[in-house]
């Protein structure tokens, strides 16, 4: 066990400095520079070439990009262009707000998912099945910004249920009133979200017990005469869990990355919004942020769901 | 003949149906057959027969709302299809021990060896954890297994195939059952392991003074063995007797097919004998008549009963149709 997770953590760094060089020069094959939007259309040719000397922008690319590790390791990612504020400020305020919903709307899918998927898998074509069934068709036939706008529309404007941008009330100064207000702001988002999102683990979860109720395994132990409850418990259940833990460990990724979707319809200022605006500004220094951040994000997404399927799986293990 | 007190499961015109597509297909129809103790009964067929079918209805595993099941199987005194899932369960594992085929998939892959033998004796009998522990290592080491203190923490994927179908087998007897079903247990399996598990069963069923149903489509398995013989055409027994009859007279042009297909050491020509065309799916099964006709076209019609019978030609040799009496292969006709 701890071998398999070492030696994939291991296998992680040189697959992080490919994406940091990566991410690197399709930052510099990008046009503009560090400069773009803070020289005065009167700085004479000389002086740009002068500044950009300075700065190092005619050094070889590796000496370059070197520079950039080593301020990446200061913490420093560059000024945004849009907010003329430091990179890591921005972000980690629109990070901050992302993991409160995105958060919020994982716990619920889960909540909701599994418990669904168990009992339509355990009572295939029974009602309570064919009820979840037409749930999920319906769902999956619906895009995922209509759902969102309608949601928004009912419960946001006729209702007047939840605030429908934002993602905290400006008014809300106390910590507690704070604290209560983002979550006013996340409810509707969440649910949506978790509504949509709960479509695939159902699914899914759903013809995993049904293979594993017909799988000889199963039949196995129900002629050691095995009650039916137990069989499901100790041998359906855990096997059909599988592919859903290994899946959670990567949906942690989108945590952070923020939904483009949720975060476009509902104003809320998120990851996902966040990276929409930069790009439509060309805010270079924001976007190389990111993309270098989701990069790493997906590494350790698919490092957690690893390690999840090694810790419950046996035969992935590593002797 | 053995008398009638010592039948302790008596096969009575079972007949087993599944839902296709809303309607009922019979896999096996009309089947009798008797197994006493310390006896071994081969049931042998093609894949497709109703053997397999015929194994898990006498251990209850069909699901009831696709399959319907007639007939009576009595198994110590009561009818086995009359009983509920909870009287079923005290019989599955406990009485009733089933074997099955392709050991890979048969055990649980997040389970570990010991538990997995060990869920049996939780739900049979009170022993303590200890005592299972210690069971569970006896019943390792019975099936012949090697390292059996680190076999038992190991998962199925670490052992071979011949460890993996030991393991089945100490599954199915770790209760000692008064009847053993064995599906198949060497089909997976290479030729030298199919002898020591051959050898395994035999030995267990001395033991435990069990009765053995071996399911194979491999007539050197039976002829190795097994003391009775039933096979199985198309859902129905088209020839029972024991192993001694139906080897040195076989009666059927199925079973004469059969055992002429099978390779023979002292035989002149390299050619085995084909049977033509294939066993029918359940929607294509012939519903009347000798369902083995289409497969010995040459035969006339007249040979063949309306309704085909098992008919006796000496003590506990049966043979179902009357096609039998001038069968004769097309190359000999």
């Amino acid at each position: 066990m701890w071998k398999t997770v070492l030696r994939r953590v291991l296998i992680m760094i040189p697959e992080i400095i490919i994406l940091s060089i990566l991410v690197f020069l399709l930052a510099k094959a990008m046009p503009g520079d560090p400069f773009t939007g803070s020289i005065g259309p009167h700085t004479s040719a000389a002086q740009i070439h002068h500044l950009k000397e300075a700065a190092g922008l005619y050094n070889p690319w590796y000496e370059q990009y070197w520079n950039w590790v080593v301020h990446l390791f200061h913490g420093n990612l560059g000024t945004s262009f849009q907010y003329q504020e430091p990179v890591t400020r921005i972000i980690g305020n629109r990070a901050i707000n992302t993991l409160w919903l995105a958060v919020f709307a994982m716990v619920l899918t889960y909540a909701i998912g599994i418990p669904m998927g168990l009992y339509a898998g355990r009572n295939q074509n029974k009602i309570g099945d064919t009820i979840i069934r037409v749930y999920t068709f319906v769902t999956m036939s619906i895009p995922f910004f209509v759902i969102l706008v309608l949601g928004l529309w009912i419960f946001g404007y006729v209702l007047g249920w939840f605030p429908t941008t934002g993602s905290v009330s400006a008014t809300a100064n106390s910590g507690m009133a704070t604290t209560l207000s983002r979550l006013q702001h996340i409810v509707l988002p969440g649910l949506l979200a978790a509504l949509f999102g709960t479509v695939n683990i159902v699914q899914y979860l759903r013809s995993e017990v049904i293979d594993a109720k017909r799988s000889d395994y199963v039949r196995t132990a129900r002629s050691k005469g095995v009650p039916t409850g137990d069989v499901f418990r100790h041998h359906i259940l855990r096997n059909s869990l599988l592919p859903i833990a290994a899946f959670a460990g990567y949906s942690i990724t989108g945590l952070l990355g923020g939904s483009l979707y949720t975060e476009m319809v509902f104003s809320y200022p998120g990851m996902g919004l966040l990276f929409l605006n930069s790009i439509s500004y060309r805010d270079y220094t924001v976007i190389t942020a990111l993309v270098l951040l989701y990069g790493i994000l997906n590494l350790f997404g698919t490092l957690l769901s690893d390690i999840i399927l090694s810790a419950v799986d046996p035969r992935v293990r590593i002797q | 003949m053995a008398d009638e007190e010592n039948h302790f499961l008596k096969i009575e015109d079972v007949s087993t149906a599944f839902k296709i597509q809303g309607k009922y297909y019979p896999a096996v129809s009309d089947v009798s057959l008797d197994i006493h103790n310390d006896e071994i009964v081969a049931i042998v067929g093609e894949s497709g027969c109703g053997k397999s079918t015929l194994a898990t209805t006498i251990m209850g595993l069909h699901d009831p709302a696709e399959t319907k099941i007639g007939g009576k199987i009595e198994f110590e005194g009561q009818d086995l299809l009359t009983l509920n899932e909870d009287q079923m369960n005290k019989i599955r594992g406990a009485k009733i021990g089933m074997i099955f085929q392709d050991p890979l998939s048969a055990l649980n892959p997040l389970k570990r060896i010991g538990d997995q033998i060990q869920e049996g004796l939780d739900y049979h009998t009170k022993m303590t954890e200890s005592e299972k522990k210690a069971r569970v290592l006896e019943l390792v080491n019975q099936v012949g297994i090697p390292h059996p203190e680190r076999v038992i923490r190991q998962f199925p994927h670490e052992l071979s195939g011949g460890m993996r179908q030991r393991v089945v087998i100490a599954i199915a007897i770790a209760c000692k059952p008064d009847l053993m079903i064995a599906d198949e247990p060497t089909t997976a399996l290479d030729v030298t392991i199919q002898a020591q598990i051959l050898d395994l069963l035999k030995d267990i069923q001395k033991e435990n003074h069990a009765g053995i149903i071996l399911i194979t489509h491999d007539l050197g398995v039976v002829a190795e063995t097994a003391d009775e013989v039933a096979v199985m055409y198309a859902g129905q027994v088209v020839e029972k007797g024991s192993a001694k009859q139906i080897f040195d007279n076989p009666l059927h042009p199925y079973t004469r097919s059969l055992l002429r297909s099978m390779p023979q050491k002292d035989s002149e020509n390299d050619d085995l004998y084909v049977i033509e065309g294939s066993v029918p799916s359940l929607q294509k099964m012939p519903q009347d008549g000798c369902k083995f006709a289409p497969r010995i076209p040459w035969v006339p019609a007249s040979e063949h009963e309306a309704h085909p019978t098992m008919h006796e030609v000496e003590p506990g040799h049966r043979v179902r149709c009357t096609c039998y009496k001038n069968f004769k292969f097309q190359d000999e006709a």
